[in-house]
Formats: C-alpha cells, sequence, structure tokens
C-alpha cells in the first residue's frame, strides 16, 4: 500500500538591511567576532529596541509579492528560552498578530506543471549569535555579531508532498525574495535557512505524526534529508512501530537523520508581548507606497517572456529564475533583436561558460551588448552560427568588440557564389566515391560531403549555400 | 499548582527553588492564579486584545549604522573570553 509525505516548510530569510532589526549596529557579513554587537545586541540593562523601519518595509514587500494580508495592526512578543548565544534569555518574535497574514506561491514542477502551496504566515524576529563548539576545550566560544540580525520566518501550509515539490518551493522563495532584493537567500551563508516539517500517511487518512527536521543548508540537502526521513518513517510504521514527534537534525556526511540530543523537556516558550516595543500600526498609504515600487515578479515576468518574446515555458523558466540572468536577456534580446536565438545563446552558451568559471551573471566576462552584437552578425550572415561560437570565446577571454574580432581573424562568412562553386567542386574532385553515391540518390552522404567543405573553408564558407550547391550539382 | 509543576517552572526560568522555599512558593504562585482566574471570568465578548497599555504607535528608525566597534571594552566586562568571542561554560547540542 502506498504511503503519502506530507510536508510544510518554515523558511528564514536574513533581510538585507544595514543595521540590525533592533539596533543601528552593522550586519556586514564576515567582521571580526563581536565587532558588530553593541550594548543592546549584549542584552545590557537598560537598553531599549527601536524598530528598523526598513526591515518592516521589507517584510509588508514579501507580503504583497506573494498576495497575503498584511498585519495592519502587528505585535511582538517574546519568546523565551535560555541559550547562551541569545543574551537576552528570549527572541523578539511575533506569535499571534504576525506582519504577513495568509498568502500563496505558486512553485513549478519539473514536468512544466505547476501547483499552489499556502503560506500560512510570515513574522519579523531577530536571530540569534553563533555558539562555536570546537575551538575551546572545556568552554565555547559566543560570537554575538548576528545577535539581531533582522529575520522574516515564512511558513508553509502542510501542502508539499514530496522532497521535490520542497525543494521546488524554496527555489521559488529564493527566486522571489531575490527578485524583492529583500535578501540575497545564500543558502551556504546562511542568508536562507530551511526547517521541513515531515509526517506520513496513507492516501486520505488523518495527518500523521510528524517530526521536525532543523537546519539543512542546500537546496540537495533539502531534498535528501526529506526523502530519509521519509523512508525512515515508513520503515518504522511498517515495522508496527510509532513516530515520535520530535526534532532531527540532518548528518549531510551520512545521509541520516537523527534525533536532537538535550532537549528532554518540550519546548515550552512562554511567548508574552514584548512590553519594551509598542503595537505597528501600517496604514493604507505606506501599503500602496510599497504596492507601488514591487519589482515585475517571477511570474509574472515567466508569462511576459513567454508571450512578448514567444519563448516555451520551459525556457522561459529558466532565464527568469535569477532576475539578474532575466534581465541580461531582455538586454541581449532588445539589442539583437531575435529573442529565440538571444534565449538559446544566454541559456546554453553563456550559461556554460559561467558554470565552467564558477561565475555569476553579475560577473559575466561577456557583456550582453557583446553578445547582442555577435548574434547580430550571425543574423546578419556575416557569420556562421559555428564561428560565432569561436567569438563567443574570445569575447569570454576578454576580447571586447564582435566586429573586430571577425575582422582581424579573417572569420567573415564567405558568401561569394564563386567562391564557394570553387570550393564545392573542390570537396566533389577529393571525394570521388561520395559524390557518386549521391549522385547515385544516396542522400546521407550529403551531410559528410557539407562537412568536408566547411572544414576546408575553416567554418567560413555558409553551410546553407555549400548545401544547396552541392545538390544542385550532384542531383541523382 | 503542585510541586513538579513548580519545579518545571523553575527549570524553564533557570531558578533554583529550595525544598524550603517549595510550600511558600507554591502558595504565592496559587495566589496568583487565583487573580487570573477571577481576571478572566470578566466577560470579554468583543473587547479588541490589547498588546500594550499606552495608546501609541511604534517610532521607526532609519536604517542606518549608528554604532561604533566597542568589542574591546564589552569583551572585559566578561568574566572569560578568548580571541574575541565570550567564552560560556561548554554548551553541547
Amino acid at each position: 500500500m502506498e504511503w503519502e509525505a506530507v510536508i510544510g516548510l518554515e523558511v528564514h530569510v536574513q533581510l538585507s538591511t544595514r543595521s540590525k532589526l533592533f539596533s543601528g549596529t552593522s550586519t556586514a557579513f564576515g567582521a571580526d567576532p563581536n565587532s558588530q554587537a553593541n550594548i543592546y545586541d549584549l542584552a545590557m540593562p537598560g537598553t531599549l529596541p527601536v524598530l528598523n523601519g526598513e526591515a518592516l518595509r521589507m517584510a509588508v514587500r514579501f507580503g504583497l509579492a506573494i498576495d497575503a494580508e498584511i498585519g495592519r495592526h502587528s505585535v511582538f512578543d517574546r519568546k523565551n528560552y535560555f541559550y547562551p548565544d541569545l543574551p537576552k534569555g528570549y527572541q523578539t518574535s511575533q506569535l499571534d498578530y504576525p506582519i504577513v497574514g495568509r498568502g500563496s506561491i505558486v512553485i513549478n514542477l519539473e514536468d512544466g506543471s505547476e501547483k499552489r502551496i499556502g503560506v500560512t504566515r510570515a513574522h519579523m524576529e531577530e536571530d540569534a549569535g553563533k555558539s562555536l563548539h570546537e575551538e575551546f576545550a572545556d568552554a565555547s566560544g559566543i560570537d554575538l555579531n548576528r545577535a539581531g540580525t533582522p529575520l522574516l520566518e515564512i511558513v508553509s501550509d502542510p501542502d508539499l508532498r514530496s522532497a521535490r515539490e520542497a525543494v521546488a518551493y524554496l527555489k521559488k522563495m529564493h527566486s522571489i525574495v531575490r527578485y524583492l532584493g529583500i535578501s540575497d537567500g545564500d543558502m551556504s551563508q546562511g542568508s536562507m535557512r530551511c526547517d521541513a516539517n515531515v509526517s506520513i500517511r496513507r492516501p486520505g487518512a488523518e495527518l500523521g505524526t510528524r517530526t521536525e527536521i532543523k537546519n539543512v543548508n542546500s537546496f540537495r540537502f533539502v531534498e535528501k534529508a526529506i526523502n530519509f526521513e521519509i523512508r525512515r518513517q515508513q520503515d518504522v510504521l511498517e515495522d508496527g512501530g510509532t513516530i515520535i514527534q520530535e526534532t532531527r537534525l540532518y548528518d549531510s556526511v551520512r545521509d541520516v537523520t537523527r534525533p536532537m540530543r538535550g532537549k528532554e523537556v518540550a519546548n515550552d516558550y512562554r511567548y508574552f508581548p514584548e512590553p519594551d516595543l509598542l503595537p505597528v500600526e501600517i496604514g493604507e498609504d505606506l501599503i500602496e507606497q510599497i504596492r507601488a515600487e514591487l519589482p515585475e515578479l517571477p511570474d509574472a515576468r515567466k508569462q511576459r517572456f513567454a508571450s512578448e518574446y514567444g519563448l516555451s515555458g520551459y525556457d522561459a523558466g529558466v532565464l527568469i529564475a535569477a532576475r539578474e540572468m532575466a534581465d541580461y536577456f531582455e538586454r541581449v534580446a532588445k539589442r539583437c533583436g531575435d529573442a529565440k536565438l538571444a534565449a538559446n545563446w544566454v541559456s546554453v552558451e553563456l550559461q556554460a561558460l559561467l558554470n565552467r568559471e564558477n561565475l555569476d551573471i553579475v560577473a559575466s566576462p561577456v557583456s550582453a551588448d557583446s553578445l547582442a552584437d555577435l548574434i547580430s552578425r550571425i543574423r546578419d550572415k556575416t557569420i556562421s552560427g559555428k564561428i560565432a561560437k569561436t567569438v563567443f570565446e574570445q569575447l569570454a577571454a576578454g576580447s571586447e568588440n564582435v566586429d573586430e574580432i571577425i575582422e582581424r581573424q579573417g572569420l567573415r562568412q564567405v558568401t561569394d557564389e564563386g567562391e564557394i562553386e570553387k570550393l564545392v567542386d573542390r570537396v566533389i574532385a577529393e571525394n570521388a566515391a561520395q559524390a557518386q553515391q549521391l549522385r547515385d540518390g544516396k542522400q546521407q552522404v550529403l551531410g559528410y560531403l557539407v562537412g568536408q567543405a566547411m572544414k576546408l573553408s575553416r567554418g567560413k564558407a555558409n553551410p546553407a549555400q555549400v548545401n544547396q550547391l552541392l545538390r544542385d550539382k550532384l542531383k541523382p | 499548582m503542585d510541586k513538579s509543576e513548580i519545579d518545571k517552572i523553575a527549570k524553564l526560568a533557570r531558578l533554583r527553588v529550595s525544598s524550603a522555599d517549595a510550600n511558600e512558593v507554591t502558595a504565592r504562585i496559587g495566589e496568583i492564579l487565583a487573580m487570573i482566574d477571577q481576571m478572566q471570568a470578566v466577560d470579554t465578548e468583543g473587547v479588541e486584545p490589547l498588546a500594550h497599555p499606552l495608546d501609541a504607535v511604534l517610532r521607526l528608525r532609519a536604517d542606518e549604522v549608528t554604532e561604533v566597534d566597542h568589542r574591546d571594552e564589552l569583551l572585559a566586562l566578561a568574566p572569560a573570553s578568548e580571541n574575541g568571542l565570550y567564552l560560556v561554560p561548554k554548551v553541547i547540542e
């Protein structure tokens, strides 16, 4: 009998403000330990929080982007627990009145289909510091630079049914926060973190007992951790056991999840309203102002790329995933006037180059304008598509001007009828046997002969003309 | 409220309640809970929950870095520090 997985995700997105959520301390990444932890972040007596207005606007921006209700009256609460990297003894968070209420996002699955996933809520909270357990023999080191960094915790409905759907959800979330410019979404640096709630059940049955997998730090590990957990729960239930509701950690080295130790007392955070912060009231004017500033979002852009440029859903999906990639493509398409060629070059040649050099699109050695000029030269038949790849490699190596590369290296395509005829005659003379086969109606050798002609011209002959001329001369 | 609940609350709050004090603490928390029961008996139908007694809304701060680094002075206040880190008794997760 089949099992059905039920998965909900809690995604923590680090908001890319310059200063912390409640203090004017820098949030810059990579500073010396504790050099970005002031007296408020250290919970010195008498210090008070003051909310960062930009963090609030970023949270509202996210809410509007997922069509959520915005909490017009939003309240901060204290979530109480003791841990050395949390100096105050509580995390300032939101419980009953979060800034973002119910919304949804559409995820794109590998078979091209879409699914709408409910977002229960999203709330603002502060991050904790970091505990370093390895550096000292009988002590833990505490770095509070991250303490107080603004986070948006986004909680999904349990609408996901497989690890792949969970990854698609995370990827869409990543894309949305990057488009909005509210986070760099970098999972490897902890700017986006994910906890997964996983349970299994017989289709149509009541929800099973869930376990929570904490802090999985890459798209790939999210998929592996959830798949492991689904298999583990199946094994337990099929052996007649029961699932214990617990928090588990994913061990990426051994590819297993295991229970977190030292949590014998069930979490009891004793939330209560934060007396040091007044409720946040958000007016219609602020919401409308933020709405007006929203950029075009991934789904809208994908639709527009399909309708405006005639791209397939798949091609459009590849191009829009990252905003910078989509911007690059549009610049190329507009300048060269051929969106389909532009889409091909960006998603194949350019992507291969970036992968090979391990570069981000913003650091592409080939500018959008250069790539557009290259495509223009293919379109006006100055060069063939094959030669264009040679030119592209030179652009990648640092050359800038497409026309200069073509002229300097004599790459201009040969379209002169007379020259092509000479070339074709020579190929026929040097490949008499194959030429005879073509005359006898064996069409398969045409490709071989065209190839010989292209080779002889060092790729510069216009292949369509060569093709036509060979057919004419070697008609059965 | 019985002793095991008192123990649990004390543990969550990181408080040590000696057995000599346990009876008094239990009695006093019982009185507080009785007061809360009395308050909860009030009919609040149609009353908006109040998060803060002041009739004001939160003022916001511009997203600017206003703090300078006082790490060395602050580290000097801690009982133990090394390599720029605050040291605490070993915590094993």
